[in-house]
């Protein structure tokens, strides 16, 4: 586990060149040792986190005052932590007959306390759900009697799900579930308690702030989208070349069943979206045999996006992996049993996550468990749909190999595209290619769901949305165009992202007949862009060049009247905008 | 352990804890002699000592030292 010491050294280095993101903490309890765990924490995220905090126990004095210093500050995150102990104390003081009503209560103040946040700021809330007391005053008799706090407690942590599952911009951080992994003893430390009204040990604080990090790096897109598996003795217990099918341990006697168990949660990533891939030394028909014959295998070839098995050495496996879904090295997570292949990985491929698996399979998944890899900030269906969409992919590059003219080969894709604005059902898709968008992306804005509803009810705002069919399927929603009336005579693109699934399909080009389509019957005469470099989106450097675009004063600018619309394969599907 | 090893050890903390490579103490010394002794990093020099020794002070043995010199008598009354 990381120290608290080790934190603090952080901040004596240097933070530059790290994006600033500016945290509010509000707490009823002292905060200011969670404020610096932050901080030194942020560094390791490589985030210049500013944390504001609020005076102690002032709440809803500063939420709702929209003169308080909190506003002033100008968050982009809002931390709310009212303490179990808080809670507790106010429960303490209830009258028996209102003791049920806590967890309603406390529930009223959290949304009008959010209600009111989101009409002076835009800032994403992060609120630090309950680690669980319980004062044992009804013993066990607790769970059947909804007076008891721990009745209420479980009550309100659950209404806080069902609440952020409804409400865009409010996260919950799990402090529940610390305190599940690391125990209540390590969670909280009475003494220290009682002396400094602190309610997170000196112990803990790394944890908190950690997962606390882990959430605002994915607000800023940082997520983990690509899991690289080992074989022998990751996925089974023994070696497959060796012991031969019929040995290797897989199943649900001794430890085979740990080896199942990590395979069952590996399917779950792949159900949530990530992209799982396997990287072995091995012969590869030895490799994929147990894949397709192993009646206890619960991973089949069809979860598996790119397998790689040979006898080559696994940086270059992983970089080939790379070029095929390309797909940052920083976005993939490499676990192997082997830590001469760890260190190997983890040394040449820079940014690349690579877990100190423990020695024992028997602790992969609890160890596992604590590292919260797969951090998210949105789920959609097409997340599901993401593996059957890398095989596509495999697909249409062997029908390239036939065509000697990169035309003919487009024409035979038969692609479509449907062009809409955003609305209640393709914003999620939105909000998560705006999070996940790093190389094809002009300026890098990351939208939040409550970011879309401020697009749509603004005037001068024009979203657009494009997804992309051809004849081996459907790739989903993979653009999106923010446009911003700049003044009578120039829109301006606030952003364009693009998934590289589609790159060099002519996509883009499709996308600008339609936008400019727009522009002009608007009546505006310019089209304005912009390119902000990041380490990422090199790729996008000359895109404004490309489309026509000419250089002015640090933008691109297009003029409309002299536009001839692109040649593109793309053609529009049926009821498409501006097309 | 005598009590000028403890004073030695804990001497060690209190510069890792508070980072200052300078600090010497004394059984004398107290939070205004070292000016980076607040109520916060109090906490924090606490917590290392019981890691360092393995013991738990009481909540009244945290809030009673006034001086290094009580803290090692803590120490030592609870390794006897």
């Amino acid at each position: 586990m990381v120290s608290f010491n080790e934190l603090k050294k952080n901040l004596k280095k240097s933070y530059n060149g790290f994006p600033v993101v500016r945290v509010a903490v509000l707490g009823d309890t002292s905060t200011q040792l969670l404020a610096k765990a932050l901080r030194g924490a942020a560094f390791d995220y490589k985030l210049d986190l500013e944390v504001w905090e609020a005076d102690f126990d002032q709440i809803e004095n500063q939420v709702y005052d929209r003169e308080s210093e909190l506003y002033a500050y100008k968050p982009d995150v809002v931390i709310l932590f009212y303490s179990t102990h808080k809670l507790l104390v106010k429960y303490n003081k209830l009258l028996p007959q209102e003791q049920s009503q806590l967890a309603e209560k406390h529930n009223s103040t959290v949304t009008a306390v959010v209600e009111q946040l989101g009409r002076v700021t835009a800032a994403k809330i992060i609120y630090y759900n309950h680690n669980e007391i319980d004062d044992r005053v009804f013993g066990s008799f607790s769970s059947k009697t909804n007076a008891s706090f721990i009745f209420q407690l479980r009550k309100l942590n659950y209404q806080l799900m069902l609440f952020a599952s409804e409400r865009p911009g409010f996260f919950v951080c799990d402090l529940s579930t610390i305190q599940n992994l690391y125990g209540k003893a390590v969670f909280f430390q009475p003494q220290i308690y009682v002396n400094s009204e602190m309610v997170l040990s000196i112990d803990i604080l790394p944890q908190v702030a950690m997962m606390t990090l882990d959430m605002i790096s994915a607000f800023y897109g940082k997520i983990n989208k690509c899991l690289i598996l080992d074989l022998d003795n990751t996925v089974w217990g023994g070696v497959i070349g060796d012991d031969g099918i019929g040995n290797i341990q897989i199943g649900y006697l001794g430890i085979g069943k740990a080896f199942t168990e990590f395979q069952q949660w590996v399917k779950k990533l792949k159900y949530r979206g990530i992209i799982i891939c396997v990287c072995s030394k091995n012969t590869e028909a030895t490799a994929k045999e147990p894949f397709i014959h192993h009646p206890d295998m619960v991973l089949r070839l069809d979860d598996i996006s790119v397998f790689v098995a040979n006898w080559d050495n696994k940086v270059n496996n992983i970089r080939y992996i790379q070029q095929v879904l390309n797909i940052g090295f920083d976005s993939m997570v490499f676990l192997d049993d082997n830590p001469f292949e760890r260190t190997i990985v983890r040394e040449n491929i820079p940014g690349i996550t690579v877990p100190e698996l423990p020695e024992d399979p028997a602790l992969y998944l609890e160890f596992l468990y604590a590292q919260n890899l797969f951090e998210t900030i949105s789920f959609s269906r097409e997340d599901e749909e993401r593996t059957q969409q890398y095989k596509l992919n495999a697909e249409r590059s062997l029908l390239k190999q036939k065509f000697d003219r990169e035309d003919d080969y487009l024409k035979s894709l038969e692609m479509y595209s449907l062009a809409e604005p955003f609305n209640r059902f393709n914003s999620p898709r939105v909000v998560q290619l705006s999070q996940r968008s790093n190389q094809f992306n002009l300026r890098t804005i990351r939208y939040s769901e409550s970011d879309i509803d401020r697009i749509l009810s603004l005037n001068g705002y024009q979203s657009f949305s494009f997804t992309l069919d051809d004849k081996f399927g459907s790739n989903g929603l993979i653009c999106v165009v923010v446009l911003k009336g700049e003044n009578e005579t120039t829109v301006f693109i606030e952003s364009w992202f693009m998934s590289c699934r589609v790159l060099k399909r002519t996509m883009e080009k499709f996308v600008l007949n339609t936008i400019v389509k727009y522009a002009k019957e608007k009546g505006y005469q310019f089209l304005k862009g912009e390119y902000i470099a990041t380490p990422k989106n090199e790729l996008v450097k000359d895109h404004y060049q490309q489309l026509g675009f000419t250089e002015s004063k640090g933008k691109w600018l297009l003029d409309l009247k002299r536009f001839k619309a692109c040649t593109t394969f793309v053609k529009a599907a049926p009821g498409s905008f501006y097309s | 352990m005598g009590r000028e090893d403890l004073l030695k050890q804990i001497n060690s903390i209190f510069i890792e804890v508070l980072d200052n490579p300078d600090i010497v103490l004394t059984e004398g010394t107290n939070a205004d002699d070292v000016e980076e002794w607040d109520s916060l990093n109090h906490i924090q020099l606490v917590v290392e000592v019981e890691k360092t020794f393995s013991l738990r002070f009481t909540a009244l043995e945290i809030q009673s030292w006034n001086t290094v010199g009580e803290m090692i008598d803590s120490i030592l009354a609870k390794k006897q």
